[in-house]
Parts: C-alpha cells; structure tokens; sequence
C-alpha cells in the first residue's frame, strides 16, 4: 500500500515542529478521512441511504505526565498549525526551541485488504441486499410482525506521523450487515438479532448468505415466544461457541487494559506472572486476524497490529499497552492505541479478544451438567474493572435439564466477578469460533472489536438474573 | 454566531428545485475537556467541530447525507449525494419536512457568553479543586481514577424549503469524579458530579461529597438473600429508568409496532400515582431546548397522567403516520435524518423525601446503582433484569451495603407496582430527572 495522501510530508514536519516549540518532549499528528454509507430497512420499506464524509487531524503534544490536543476539519497548513499550537499550549515549559523533525516513512501491510471496495458497488446492489433478507425474514412465518435491516460500509484511512520520526498509515475497510426480527404472539413481543461485520470488502457477502442471517434473526424471535423465564440465582452456565466471547472481553480483558492497571482501577494490577485464572484459559488479543471486526495494520498511533498473549495457562503474562503508557514503563508499545476518530485521544483498547481451544468435547461438557443454563448468546455487557464486577445480557438461553439443552428462556442479565469466573472455569471446547461484530465502548470512545471463545462451562460464581421467582 | 450559519444553510436552500424538498442542518459546537490526575493535568483538550447535513425529499423519497466540514466547495457535493440517495429509497407518503405549526419557540436563556472568557487556568483549578476535595473527603478514598472538567458551546440551526428557519444556541458544562476506595483487600469505586451553564454554576464541595460517598457506603457489601421484595431505586437510577419508559413512548417504535405501549392509549397502564411529562422547555433540564431537531418549538408532554397512557412522542414523519402531530421531539445531529426521543422526563413529585418512604418501606433493598441496563432491558418485550447493588432496608432505615444483585420483573408490571414517589427531585447530566421510587414485588437474585 501508499501513505493515504492526506498531508504532504513537509506540512507534516512542520506542523510537529510548531507543536514542540513551547517545550513538548512528543508530538503526533493523526489524520483521518473516512467517508461511510449506510442504508436501512424497517417496516418493509428503505427508509433511507446515508453517505458520510468526515475528514480531519487531531494533534498531540506530551510534555512529562500532561497531553495536550487539540483537532482540526481544516488540513491547510494554517489550520494544522493552529491546532498544532493550541495543543501545545498545555504542555509548555521554558525549554522550547525550534526542532527539526525528519520523518521516515513506514508501510505496514493491512491483514486484510478489501477485494472489492464497497464504493465501488452500486447503490441499487446493497438496497437489494436489504429487500432480500427483509422478505427472508418475514418468509420466518405469520409471527414475524416487524423486521429492520442494515448494511453498512467504512472505509477509514489514517495518517500518523510523529516528532520521533514516525511516518505510517493504513487504509481500513469495514462492511457490515444486521437483521432484527419481532415475533407478536399471545405472550406479547420477543425479538431476535443477527449481525455480521468483518474487516473486509463487499466479499463479505460471498462468505454469507443475507436470506440465512435474516431467517436465523427471525426463528430466534419465533423461539423465544415460547420461552418461559429465566431461572433467578447462581447455577452452573454453559458459554456456547462464539457468541459469548464478549464475556472475556469485559470480564478480564478491560482490567488487563495498561491505563487502568496504572491507576490501580484494575483487579489485575500487580499480577503479572500469578495465576488469574484455571490452567484451561488462554487468553489472546490478536489485532492481525485477517477480517476479523477488530482487525488493522496499524493501530491509532502508528503501532503495528499483533498477537498479545494475555493469559497464558492460567498465568497472566502481560497487560496491553499505547504509547503513553509503555513510554511510562520503557517497554515496547502493544498496539493496542486506539481512538473512536480524530476528535479524540488515543488509549489502550482491545482489537481481537479470544479464548483459545481447550480439550474436551462440546457435547460432553453439557452432558455433564446436571442443572444449569445455557448461553448461546450473549448481547452486551459491562464491567467495574476496579472490583471485576460484571453483567451481560443473555440474548439467546435455554435451560440444561439433566445434561441436556432443554427449554428456551427469556432475556435476563447474567452477573459475577471476573476474576472468580476465570478461576472458577473447569470445562473449554475444542469447538473455537468468533462471535458477532462488536463495538466496545470506553470513556465515551466506541471502536470496533471481534470477540470469541470455545464452549466452555463455569460451574460456580455465575448469578442468572430472570424473572422467574 | 448562528448568523453564519444560517447564510451557509440558506445558500444551499437557495439550490433547491420546484419539485423538492429541501432541508439542511449545521451544527457547530466548541469544547474543553481537562482531566486532572494526582495533582497535575494529565490531559487538556480543545476542539472545534462543525457540519452541515441534508435532507432531500423528492417524489415521496428520502435522501439523506453530511459533511464533517463547513467548507463552501462540499455544500454541493453534500446535496447532490442526497438527492441521489432518494432515488433509491421506497416511496412513502406520509414523508415531508416539518412546517411552522404556530407554537411559539419558548426563550429559555440557556447560553451563557460567560463561558467563552473563562481562561482556562480557572477551569484546570476547578477539576484539581474536585480532585483535592474527594481525596480528603475520607480516608478509606485511596486515589481518583480520574477527575475532570468539561465545557461545550453549541449551536445549530434548521432551514427548510418548507418555512422553517430555526438558529439556537446552548452552553453546559460539567465538572465529575470517579474516586476509588479501599478497605482492606476489597475496592470499590464511585462517581459524583456537578452541572451548570457556566463554571459558576458547578458545586465541586456537592459533587465531591456525592463521590466519596458512594464509593465508601459499599464497602463491606455482601450478596443479599434473594427473593420477591420492595425495592427503593435511589434518584439517579430512577432517571436511568424512566429513560427506558419514554423509550417506549416513542412514536416511531409504535408505528412499527416495537413498543409495548402500541394501542393502548387512554389505558391505565401505571399505578395512579405516576404521572409523567417531558418537558425539554424545562431550564433546569440538561438537555433542555428551543427547537427540536427538526426546527419546531419545544413543548411539554404529559406522557403518562394519574397512570393513564396519554400520548406517544413525534417528529414529523411519525406524526403523520400515525395521524397526529409532532410533539416537538425529533432528535438528531447534523449526521442524521431526524429520529423521536424525549429530552427531559420528569415525575410528578410526591410529598415524602427518601428517609420516609424508607420507613415506610420497612423490609427491603435500595438501589444505588444499576449496570447492564442496556443488555438486561427490552424495549420491546418489556422483560428487565439489571445487575444491582445498594443497602439493605430494615426497620425502615438503611442497613448494611449489598452486593452482586440482580432486580427483575418486567417494565409493565413496574409501573403498575410503583408504590410512592419521592420528593427529592434531583437534575442530573441526562435526560431524566432523578427522584427516589418505590416499586413493590421485584425478584431479587441473591444466595
């Protein structure tokens, strides 16, 4: 790939040059354009096609333990230095001077490139794309009384260039597709939701076909119908394949986050190398799974994406890390800094997260589980990473019966601790897959990020929150 | 100011052709966000961010696109992306722009020219003030996550080929911390904050004590025993709450048959004793407004009176689909068509502050806090499951601090089973306010 050509190199230097004259010890620009479109379907129509454009720097100026920023929509010279300047303004010291900064261009390569670029397709094509699944949807039978479509395509090309002489980019495609279904029957109205997203073109809907998502959203409306309520307090749960890998993402992935662990918000800090958790969890944070949601080549401040083994065996090996914070430690940065688009500063974020494969069979795991219930599906989650207490949202339960998968329940929350839950863990699945498309939000930041996990089973500490008395 | 604005959105109202609606939006807005961190600042941001959005309705279709720039040479490039947008959406003849409908726009002073002088020295003061005051506030506080200030000037306005020109202007600003507190092994966090129009307005002493409290009151917490109890939801999570009420209120949901509440107006679907009102014309509302997103006068909504069901929210298209008129509650940025939501739900008041009703609660759970609201409530079905913790009730006073909770019913039962409302009405940086709310018959998870 080339560097998007955002800023030609000498505003580049000068504008880091204008950002260190009061006396910052660090400077970065991060420039971005992204233009997006979106299309939605509800209640049978094509409600609306929306095309974006958002464009513009943001510029950081670090002095010892304070960051100053400011951004800008206007990448002229004149506007670059001026935000350069006001950056700099909360980072100043008696030291300044003129710096000279030669910047050395860097290409990493993204893990996935798009084969067809969505800008490329037509319009028509993608309104298409919704028709199809809203008729599959309804197709689901006479109980499906509402069905919305979305579809989705980014493409984000960033340009980062710092006072250390950093210059890199990368050029990031996201296409995205969800169906949502209601069901109306006697016991009032359930819904159900499928979504896919991948760091990839409009091949995405080569590997997938719209009318199976649109008739998966619409059976699990019809099912949970049916449902009668989830059972009230702590059993044994099962986490199925996929769609509970948020789970980790929240329950232990934030705490190993470096920022917080700094700031001793985090029930991890000071536990590198101690057991956190059973010697059946391995937990990775993997930014270079070609199209996975959280995939990219390089991170929000010029990183390379890579695999970070976070829990190893049970042995927490390592937090993740931006450049504040290993700049901190002097130690190598994770590329784990991220930020939502140029309006903000960058932090540690996670990319991919996932449970690595374990040894026993799926079907035994819940064969040998007496009473509990079965998560297929976890819908959002949250978590106080200072005391590990989570919740979750189950979208998608049933109950085990005597070792086996029995009624399906409604929706209700799933809560515990974090760190008893990965203690706790005594069965994984040799059955790994990712789960849905996600965005993890943090201090009013949202970015995109892929979960997974095996099946596995955790026997105690998890509470069921349902209605049932 | 807007006048700026104005031009830009009248100019390329000026493009529009006979056969075409026409509607264009721009905002702008300025903000400051310090963020303070054992005494010094760790970051200090300042920024300015501005667009302008159009809308296209031509032959019964609906275009939409936006720019994230006020640049003249892409006004054109914005609206030619709309009108093409429309020619791909389904024809629907209830689509159209809002009209002027003859209620006057409320004047409610909601920007203050003050915020614009304050150097920013005196807000880096105000956020190390905060930080200073929740660390002494207690010893079991062992440090502030982070402490901060933040201000945000914005303005928008909304033109149309059909008679709207609207131009507003707000300022708010915050102040808010998030301490930690330890005791022993075990740690708990807690947040209070602080809202105003100008930095004059802030209460760091309040917000300060707010935060230190909530962190401490819950150390020692244990899992309560579960079972069908009275529970006490403390202000701010009767605000999150009634949030999720006016959720359901929304027109647009009901049209499409998502809501709950679709056909069952004049119904009695609360207890009597809950009336509830949206009145984004509120000044003491965080987010009250003049104009909605569309350009029409705010109103004040009576959602829910003495219990029964009374109106659904609109903006203009959802009005019209379903017959009726907007009630001033199209929501929206330059970087969307208009959706509906309310803006400031209140409760009507009750005559008893939290100590009262605690007694006369006697057994039973307060709230203090809720998470997972967002994954553990349906709109739709109504199911509510939340994670919890809070203070035991015994006796009719507060007791000792519980933990790893959960509270479940489902939104209709909760409104049929509120049992009294509080008189502690309590404004917060949302779009509800916070009053304590006793609602019978929950089941709470436990041991």
């Amino acid at each position: 790939m080339s560097l998007p050509d955002l800023i030609d190199h000498d505003t580049l230097s000068s504008t880091l040059s204008e950002a260190l004259r009061t006396g910052g010890e660090f400077a970065e620009i991060f420039a971005e354009d992204k233009s997006s479109t979106s299309a939605h379907l509800d209640d049978g129509r094509i409600e609306e096609l929306v095309s974006g454009r958002d464009r513009g720097a943001g510029i950081r100026v670090v002095r010892g333990e304070t960051t100053g920023f400011a951004h800008t929509a206007d990448l002229s010279a004149v506007g670059l230095a001026a935000a350069a300047r006001a950056a700099a303004a909360a980072a100043h010291s008696d030291d300044g001077g003129v710096h000279e900064i030669s910047l050395d261009a860097h290409l990493v390569d993204h893990p996935s490139p798009p084969k067809v670029r969505p800008g490329d397709v037509a319009k028509a094509d993608k309104v298409a794309l919704l028709q199809r699944a809203d008729e599959a949807a309804r197709a689901g039978g006479a109980e499906i009384s509402q069905v919305a479509v979305n579809y989705g395509d980014s493409r984000r090309r960033v340009l980062i260039a710092n006072s250390d002489g950093l210059l890199t980019g990368d050029d990031q495609t996201r296409t995205l597709f969800s169906v949502g279904a209601v069901a109306t029957g006697d016991t009032g109205m359930q819904t159900g939701r499928e979504a896919i997203g991948h760091t990839v073109g409009y091949e995405l809907f080569d590997r997938y076909d719209v009318d199976e998502l649109a008739r998966a959203a619409s059976q699990r409306a019809r099912t949970k119908l049916a449902a009668r309520p989830a059972p009230t307090g702590e059993m044994p749960v099962v986490i199925g394949p996929g769609g509970g890998g948020v789970l980790f993402h929240e329950a232990c992935g934030h705490g190993l986050e470096a920022d917080l662990i700094a700031k001793g918000a985090s029930v991890f800090a000071g536990r590198r190398g101690e057991k956190v958790a059973s010697e059946l969890v391995t937990l990775i944070d993997d930014g270079t799974v070609a199209g996975e949601w959280g995939a990219y080549g390089v991170d929000d401040e010029g990183t390379p994406a890579q695999r970070n083994v976070l829990i190893e065996n049970g042995i927490l090996t390592d937090y993740m890390w931006d450049f504040l914070r290993a700049r901190k430690e002097g130690r190598a940065r994770s590329g784990n800094g991220r930020r939502q688009n140029y309006q903000f500063l960058p932090m540690v974020r996670m990319t991919n997260t996932f449970i690595l494969n374990g040894p026993d069979n799926p079907d035994d795991i819940v064969a040998g589980t007496d009473h509990g219930v079965y998560v297929a599906k976890l819908g959002g989650g949250q978590v106080n990473t200072a005391t590990g207490d989570f919740v979750f949202g189950m979208t998608e339960a049933y109950l085990i019966e005597n070792g086996r998968i029995t009624e399906p329940l409604r929706e209700g929350n799933l809560i515990g601790n974090g760190p008893g839950v990965l203690a706790a863990i005594d069965a994984v699945g040799n059955d790994f897959a990712f789960g849905p498309p996600g965005t993890c939000g943090k201090d009013g930041q949202g970015v995109p990020v892929g979960d997974g996990v095996p099946t596995l089973r955790v026997p105690t500490g998890l509470t069921i929150g349902g209605q049932a008395a | 100011m807007s006048d700026e604005l104005l031009e830009l959105a009248d100019r390329v109202i000026g493009w529009a052709r006979d056969d075409e609606q026409v509607e264009v939006v721009v905002g702008r807005s300025t903000e400051t966000e310090i963020r303070v961190y054992e005494g010094d600042i760790e970051s200090l941001s300042s920024a300015g961010t501005a667009g302008v959005g159009v809308r296209v309705i031509s032959q019964n279709r609906q275009g939409f696109a936006y720019a994230g720039t006020l640049d003249a040479d892409v006004l054109g490039e914005v609206l030619a992306e709309a009108r093409d947008n429309a020619t791909f959406a389904t024809e629907d003849e209830f689509l159209g722009l809002a009209e002027p409908d003859g209620v006057p726009v409320p004047e409610l002073d909601l920007y203050r020219a003050s915020l614009e002088s304050v150097p920013t020295e005196d807000k880096v003061a105000l956020a190390l003030e905060l930080e200073a005051s929740v660390r002494a506030a207690d010893d079991r506080i062992t440090g502030v996550e982070s402490a901060e200030y933040g201000d945000a000037i914005g303005e928008g306005v909304v033109v149309t080929t059909t008679g709207i020109r609207s131009a507003g202007r707000e300022s708010a600003c915050y102040v808010g911390a998030y301490p930690l507190a330890k005791q022993g092994e075990e740690t708990k966090t807690g947040f209070g904050f602080s809202v105003g129009r100008e930095p004059a307005d802030v209460d760091v002493a309040a917000a300060a004590a707010d935060a230190a409290r909530r962190a401490t009151r819950l150390l020692g917490a244990t899992k309560p025993t579960g079972g069908r109890m009275t529970v006490v939801f403390d202000p701010f999570v009767t605000a999150q709450f009634l949030g999720i009420i006016a959720g359901t209120m929304n027109g647009e949901a009901v049209n499409k048959g998502r809501s709950l509440f679709a056909g069952r107006l004049g119904e009695a679907i609360a207890n009597p004793i809950v009336t509830l009102v949206d009145d984004p014309t509120d000044p003491r509302a965080y987010r009250a407004t003049e104009a909605d997103g569309e350009g029409l006068a705010t109103r004040r909504n009576v959602l829910i009176d003495g219990g029964d069901l009374q109106m659904f929210l609109h903006n203009t298209y959802s009005a019209r689909r379903a017959g009726a008129n907007s009630t001033g509650s199209a929501v929206r940025g330059f970087k969307s068509t208009p959706g509906v939501g309310a803006r400031a739900v209140q409760l009507t008041p009750g005559s008893n502050d939290q100590a009262a009703l605690l007694a006369e609660v006697g057994e039973g759970i307060l709230v203090s806090s809720v998470s997972g609201l967002h994954s553990g409530v349906n709109p739709v079905s109504g199911d509510f499951s939340t994670g919890a913790e809070g203070l035991r009730i015994a006796g009719g006073s507060l007791g000792e601090p519980l933990k790893e909770f959960t509270v479940a019913s489902t939104l209709q039962r909760m409104l049929l089973d509120v049992a009294a409302v509080g008189n502690d009405v309590e404004w917060l940086p949302m779009g509800a306010a916070g009053v304590s709310l006793v609602i019978g018959d929950v089941s709470v998870s436990g041991l």
